[in-house]
């Protein structure tokens, strides 16, 4: 027979990946699902979207672009610069917050059913993620409000959007499981989200650090990103791939994602009893 | 090849029960101590962490094709085990081999969600019960023709009464076509002319298909009609298994010694946060008595439920009563005799009394006493709570008695006898 299962305290077992694989479907229809639930009786449906991230994207130019007069390099309108940076934050405290609260959401699923766990909070970062793209697209009306020509580097979006979705999946997906067992992290979640903010280049240009703290503001892996995404949208941006600062984030990155995989799946079995 | 599908080895299962201790801190400042001794210090302060084997070294085979029937008590570790196959849990010990697709059905409508439609429903759970995009598809218009919702299918399932609910979550699991189905009690709600409907599907999808299927029930005679092989779980420990029918009379031999009085503390009452049974008993109508009841006294059930569901809704009481092989003797509702039916929460007093000169010798059980809000949704069940022993009378009345005949005995039926005309 095809399917031989061995199930033992403990075990690791062999064709996990395999079976993610298999149940890839769930991916799509839990996505499909958050998505369709979330804008059901709302007025104003999917629209939200865009009007969520536009109205903050108006609030932080102002605050930063008037108020606080803070600067940024290259050639763009604030909103624009202001925006490029904005748009992966968001991504990455949505998926962060959502996913986070994901497992405990679809309790009923985990102690009835079995599918590796893994795809439910990776599909609330997919949902995020279709979101984000909805919000891409505010950006390519501001192009023509602004009447601004991106730089060539913007055909180079795509294979940032790919690091913005691992960098967001590591860290996510770390606290998701952390939250299933201790409850504490509901509320440091808010925080981290708030304060992070403050700590990634959103509203002013990481070159505005001095270089002696260069290493340690790229330990936030949302650094990087935020970088890349500036230097395909804003003409004249630095270059982040030139600075070592790039590849510290990197690495955090890709730690965050061993530090998930390893805690989660160490965890996943419990998960049942846990929650 | 064998035609081995599902090998047990060992298998059991912890589980910690913490209790809190009584919080008796008056003030903020008590708390937080409180608090900061439990972070501090190793041994957590005021609680206690209580060992609990759900399971213990429970080994079985099942063959290819086989119906295995699984019965046991409340708590007797039926649902532990059933959530270790379908791999929910991991056990603490032991080991299973699986040789086959299993689809586990602990719950009926897994996965629905309120805010989405009947049709979008069917594609959510029978993704998430492991059927592909396309075979939903293919059997997507018998599933709507099962369940008879066709006129609400794209109406949100929220405004849909509980029962096309599980009619409409029952239809997606009726057409689920695994190698292995695990179904738990899921059957023990929802009406009971759908539910048969369902249980034919399935005895069908086992006997026409070769197919395994592995069902918890408390309802005996469904599950030995049902079942052919039998396992019986008494405290997390596997007691017998073979033919349904000898490990359903063991099951029921462990009630012919009869207990007529339950009682429980606040913390262990069974139940759930809707309602608790704290006590239960059966008495002799005449003499008041918990032994000896005889085939002419009849007899009282009384029972106390703390009852705490605020929604304020029709509530009923139902029991089935069965005889010692686990026939069903009867099924007594409250519905079909009071008027007001709506109670606030607090702790009901019930009793309900049954007539002498009914039941023959023989020992009866309460096979499930149910709580119904309005006459659809079973929200609290307790399973084989009390039973009694009715012993024949003192001296035989009649000639012509050998032994016990039927279940019931009524000595006052009428009789007439004429002597036909011989012209």
């Amino acid at each position: 027979m095809s399917h031989h299962i061995i199930i033992e305290p403990g075990r690791t077992e062999k064709n996990y990946w395999k079976d993610l694989w298999r149940y890839r479907e769930l991916f799509y229809i839990l996505s499909w699902r958050d998505i369709k639930v979330r804008y059901k009786q709302t007025t104003l449906g999917v629209l939200w979207a865009i009007i969520r991230p536009l109205l903050t994207m108006i609030v932080f130019t102002f605050v930063f672009g008037r108020v606080a007069n803070m600067k940024v390099d290259g050639a763009a309108p604030y909103a624009i610069m202001v925006f490029a940076g904005l748009l992966p934050w968001q991504f990455f405290s949505n998926a962060l917050s959502e996913s986070s609260n994901s497992l405990i959401g679809n309790e009923r699923l985990i102690t009835k059913i079995y599918f590796p766990r893994l795809i439910i909070p990776v599909s609330s970062v997919i949902t995020s993620f279709i979101d984000f793209l909805i919000s891409f697209a505010i950006l390519l009306v501001l192009f023509i409000v602004y009447r601004y020509t991106p730089p060539v580097e913007i055909f180079l979006m795509p294979v940032f959007w790919i690091l913005a979705f691992l960098a967001s999946f590591g860290p996510g997906l770390y606290l998701t499981a952390l939250n299933v067992k201790y409850r504490d992290f509901r509320y440091i979640i808010p925080f981290i989200v708030q304060f992070g903010l403050f700590i990634s280049p959103v509203g002013y240009s990481s070159s505005q650090i001095p270089d002696k703290w260069k290493w340690l503001y790229s330990l936030n892996p949302m650094v990087g990103v935020i970088d890349a995404f500036r230097w395909c949208i804003v003409k004249n941006a630095p270059n982040p791939m030139l600075s070592y600062s790039f590849y510290v984030s990197l690495a955090v990155i890709v730690f965050f994602m061993w530090l998930a995989i390893y805690q989660f799946r160490k965890m996943e079995k419990n998960f049942a009893d846990l929650i | 090849m064998s035609d081995l599908v599902i090998k047990a080895g060992g298998l059991s299962k912890r589980y910690f029960i913490t209790h809190e201790a009584p919080a008796d801190y008056n003030t903020f400042r008590d708390k937080i101590a409180h608090t900061v001794k439990n972070l501090s210090g190793k041994k957590k302060v005021g609680r206690e962490r209580e060992e609990f084997w759900a399971l213990k070294d429970v080994s079985f085979e099942i063959n290819k094709g086989d119906s295995v029937g699984i019965i046991g008590r409340n708590g007797a570790g039926k649902s532990t085990l059933l959530k270790i196959l379908s791999r929910i849990t991991e056990p603490t010990k032991g080991i299973v081999e699986i040789n086959g697709r299993v689809s586990s059905l602990l719950e009926v409508g897994t996965g629905f969600h309120p805010e989405l439609t009947g049709r979008e429903n069917i594609f959510l759970n029978g993704a998430v019960l492991g059927m592909s995009r396309p075979e939903i598809k293919s059997k997507f218009d018998d599933i709507v023709e099962f369940s008879g919702v066709e006129k609400f299918l794209d109406t949100p399932v929220k405004r849909y009464s509980s029962g096309m609910y599980l009619r409409l979550a029952f239809s997606v699991a009726a057409y689920l076509e695994p190698e292995i189905l695990i179904v738990d009690e899921v059957l023990a709600v929802g009406d009971a002319e759908f539910q048969k409907k369902c249980l034919g599907k399935m005895d069908k999808v086992n006997r026409e298909e070769g197919r395994t299927v592995l069902f918890v029930s408390h309802n005996l005679e469904a599950i030995q009609q049902f079942c052919t092989k039998g396992i019986l779980l008494q405290n997390g420990q596997l007691i017998q298994s073979g033919t349904m029918k000898s490990v359903a009379a063991e099951y029921i031999a462990g009630f012919s010694v009869q207990h007529t009085e339950e009682r429980w503390k606040d913390e262990e009452a069974p139940g759930n946060t809707n309602a608790r049974l704290m006590a239960a008993k059966v008495y002799d109508a005449i003499s008041g008595n918990v032994s000896d009841f005889n085939t002419a006294s009849g007899f009282v059930l009384e029972l106390v439920i703390d009852y705490r569901n605020k929604e304020r809704k029709q509530l009923d009481i139902t029991y089935h009563l069965v005889d010692e092989k686990g026939v069903l003797v009867t099924v007594s509702s409250s519905a079909f005799c009071l008027e007001k039916r709506y109670y606030e929460p607090g702790k009901l007093n019930i009793k309900t009394s049954f007539p002498g000169n009914v039941l023959n010798e023989g020992t009866y059980t309460f096979s499930r006493i149910l709580l119904v809000v309005n006459r659809e949704d079973v929200i609290a069940e307790w399973n084989d709570v009390v039973s009694f022993t009715v012993l024949p009378p003192p001296v035989s009345t009649f000639v012509g008695q050998n032994g016990k005949e039927g279940v019931i005995k009524i000595n006052n039926l009428p009789w007439h006898i004429t002597v036909a005309d011989v012209n």
